[in-house]
């Protein structure tokens, strides 16, 4: 009983013990608040990974792909059984994005990929990340006619931060050809005239790729024209493989940009913006523009072709390494352009087939069911994990090291316990020894300082507890605050993608961190405990 | 008196050396002592005599060297730690010179501090009303019945050498051991202490044993034992003629009474 009520008058009359509830207050509150930002952007890293990949990826190494993407999916839904829930094939190639703004020629290096466009958005997130509200929907790669969204639908704000995206689409395509449309007529006067000769140079060459392309665009929906099935085959040379030199003559149907469009994509949306001080994000490309690609031919060796492509919506996955890397396109389309189709059989080649698992699948069980149908050496099966396996494990690295180190804050005030806690058992050795002649145990005056310990680690870490919970869970708010006092960005949006600051408060994380944080109390209390204890009655008596 | 009472303390042959680095010294060199029921004994000696180590010895503060103290019919060496705690909570109570209260307690806290010492804090509980209401009835008895809730230092000496007895007899304990409780005080407030024990060993019958230096607090005694150099020295003495004298208990009690 005594214990008690000594470590209670000793805590009402030692404030310098108090000093070290602050810094196990201080240290706790860092550490939740730290876990908890690290762990929101590690959660919204792996959501948007997840998000673009799906859970399972089948692949061959080969860039030509596989034959039969049916047989294949026939033979994954049998091996892998009830766990699988959506499948659908895609197409990868490596591409160069070429579009002009301001009669200057951007060019970007890109991972061109062709998907169904009927199926892709059950594997993954895909849908969510577009801009038109009926292509989140369903994806169409035609032309919307406006109605993007101005406001990140990702976002909570309700700020236009994509003004530009207002116009987008059918009226910003004709109001574009019109004005092209003004711009010749202009150089045709001024040719008339005689004069800018060179100027209008550019147009005439533009104008025999807008017709070759709409032939292309016009067979799209159709079946592969015999030229192109020709070309599909890789035994075939060069001169033939691509279907579209077959085209490139057709002349007579001339295409009618403001009312027609070339094959549709969805580029990602940092290829085609960049993000301003504030917050605004500008566009290069609008949908509705035309933007050439050239990709390589399915052909060995494979030849770099060219093709033009109306952009009709953005994705965005917030992963600034996809936005800025990844363009969609329908699958067909790519299939026939790359001469992936088999003249004879008329089956086309994929790359990969993404697979979706139902809910609470082991992802890696059904990925080495897979692994043992399908041969090593001609298929890759990989869950998403795998795929982005450095990244994660990097991410989950740098926490772990970020706790060591602010867990060092915490032992630093277990240093600070242990040092007032040795100055107090001097300066009490007199009670002490007067408490032992009383007849308490070694065992009961260690208990004091025990209990001590125990008390200022509780009511350190609670407060820490309460500070690091109240900061985590209002973040945003406090961001806000920072932001208005100091007039400096704390959080550049612009960099993260994010239009706040993720945060996610784990209770096991912060059961782990109280229960370190009382344990370093206690702990720094043992030796001044056992000090006290061993304290012999007689001298203790003596002490002054 | 001794050979008729039965000996509430028995010391026989006991040695207590202090050692500091190289030198040794020999504070108890064979030590005989008896202590009878009821028995009011002074021990008196020089400085360095012996004489506080004894008393810390038979109040189980320390452990002899050799020899053997049975206190209440316990041989009290070879005790574990535990009973040793035990029975100098329970069977000896302890004053001092300089007090030696808690500072951070009130007066009745201190005088309850051995009970809270013994129990635990659900047993605390179930005894708090009890051990309150002896500690009370033990403070009025010494004239401290106002000043429960003052701390020691706004007590004067006598009145915290009141409260240490007071705590001192709160467990009942068979003998109570004062370390020259007049030392720190003056003659009056001294005498009125030494009344206080003298009381204690009439009316309740309390074995007590009183170390001091001072002949004239030694004479109240019923018996006195001199120490010198580490041994009881048996010759007598002229001014030891205990109980005899004009201030010892018993002359003063017949007087009162």
């Amino acid at each position: 009983m005594y214990k008690l009520l000594l470590c209670w008058r000793y805590l009402r009359t030692r404030w310098i013990a108090l000093a070290s509830i602050v810094s196990v207050t201080l240290g706790v509150a860092t550490m939740i608040v730290v876990n908890a930002v690290m762990a929101g952007f590690s959660y919204e890293m792996q959501t948007r990974i997840h998000g673009i990949l799906s859970d399972l990826v089948f692949e061959s190494h080969s860039l030509s792909g596989f034959q039969d993407p049916q047989w294949h999916m026939d033979e994954i839904k049998r091996a892998a059984g009830d766990d699988i829930v959506g499948m659908t094939p895609t197409v990868a190639v490596p591409a160069m994005l070429n579009f002009q703004v301001r009669g200057q020629w951007i060019t970007r290096q890109i991972m061109l990929i062709g998907i169904d466009a009927a199926t892709h958005a059950q594997v993954s997130d895909f849908g969510r990340y577009l801009q038109h509200p009926a292509n989140r929907g369903q994806l169409s790669f035609g032309l919307r006619d406006g109605g993007y969204d101005t406001v990140d639908s990702q976002s909570d704000t309700t700020v236009p931060t994509r003004p530009a995206l207002e116009g987008a689409g059918w009226p910003h395509r004709r109001m574009r050809v019109e004005r092209e449309r003004v711009w010749r007529e202009k150089l045709d006067a001024d040719r008339r005239a005689g004069e800018g000769p060179e100027a209008a140079a550019a147009e005439p060459s533009r104008s025999v790729d807008q017709q070759v392309d709409a032939v292309l665009a016009a067979t799209t929906a159709d079946a592969p024209p015999a030229a192109a099935e020709a070309g599909g085959d890789l035994a075939t040379p060069p001169a033939t493989a691509d279907p579209f030199r077959q085209a490139r003559p057709i002349e007579g149907t001339r295409m009618d940009p403001a009312n027609e469009q070339f094959t549709g994509i969805v580029p990602g949306i940092g290829l085609a913006s960049f993000r301003d001080n504030a917050g605004t994000d500008r566009f290069l490309v609008l949908p509705g523009d035309d933007v050439k690609i050239t990709f390589p031919t399915s052909g060995t060796p494979p030849k770099a072709v060219s093709d033009t492509f109306t952009v009709v919506d953005f994705y965005e996955s917030k992963m600034s390494e996809y936005d800025s890397n990844f363009v969609f396109v329908p699958i067909a389309s790519l299939q026939r352009m790359r001469g992936m189709i088999d003249p004879q059989s008329g089956l086309a080649s994929v790359n990969s087939i993404q697979i979706k698992l139902r809910e609470g699948a082991d992802l890696d069980r059904v990925r080495d069911t897979l692994r043992k149908v399908f041969p090593a050496d001609l298929y890759a099966v990989s869950t998403w994990r795998d795929k982005q396996g450095p990244l994660l494990a990097a991410v989950d690295m740098e926490m772990s090291v970020l706790n060591i180190l602010l867990f060092l804050i915490i032992a630093v005030a277990g240093f600070g316990i242990l040092a007032i806690f040795f100055m107090i058992v001097v300066e009490k050795t007199r009670d002490i020894g007067i408490l032992k002649s009383l007849g308490a145990s070694a065992s009961g005056i260690g208990g004091i300082f025990l209990g001590y310990g125990l008390f200022l680690g509780i009511v350190g870490a609670g407060a820490g507890l309460a500070l690091g919970l109240s900061i985590a869970w209002n973040i945003n708010s406090i961001r806000a605050g920072v932001e208005w006092c100091t007039g400096e960005r704390v959080f550049d949006p612009s960099i993260y993608y994010f239009y706040r600051i993720p945060s996610i408060v784990h209770p096991f994380t912060v059961l782990w961190i109280i229960v370190g944080a009382v344990g370093i109390a206690v702990g720094s209390s043992v030796l001044p405990a056992l000090r006290a204890a061993r304290l012999h009655p007689v001298e203790a008596l003596r002490h002054d | 008196m001794t050979e008729t009472s039965p000996a509430i303390l028995r010391v026989r042959d006991l040695r207590k050396n202090y050692r500091s680095g190289e030198t040794t010294l020999e504070v108890l060199r064979s030590v005989d002592f008896d202590l009878a029921a009821g028995e009011f004994v002074s021990i008196v000696g020089q400085s360095g005599s012996g004489k506080s180590t004894l008393l810390h010895l038979m109040g189980l503060l320390d452990a002899a060297d050799s020899g053997s103290i049975e206190l209440d019919g316990t041989q009290i060496d070879g005790l574990s730690s535990a009973r040793r705690d035990r029975l100098r909570n329970t069977a000896v109570g302890m004053v001092f010179q300089s007090y030696h209260l808690l500072p951070e307690l009130d007066a009745l806290e201190n005088v309850l501090a051995p009970l809270m010492v013994r129990h635990g804090v659900l047993e605390w509980l179930r005894v708090r009303r009890d051990a309150r209401d002896a500690a009370r009835g033990l403070l009025d008895r010494f004239g401290l019945g106002g000043r429960l809730r003052h701390k020691p230092r706004q007590l004067s000496g006598g009145e915290m050498q009141r409260v240490a007895i007071a705590r001192a007899l709160v467990t009942r304990p068979r003998v109570l051991l004062a370390d020259e409780p007049t030392g720190n005080l003056d003659e009056a407030t001294g005498g009125g202490i030494l009344d206080t024990l003298c009381e204690l060993n009439h009316a309740d019958g309390l074995s007590i044993v009183l170390v001091t230096h001072d002949a004239a607090v030694a004479r109240r005694a019923d018996r006195i034992v001199r120490l010198a150099a580490g041994r009881v020295d048996d010759a007598p003495h002229a001014s030891d003629q205990a109980g005899q004298a004009g201030h010892a208990c018993h002359a003063d009690l017949r007087k009162a009474g």
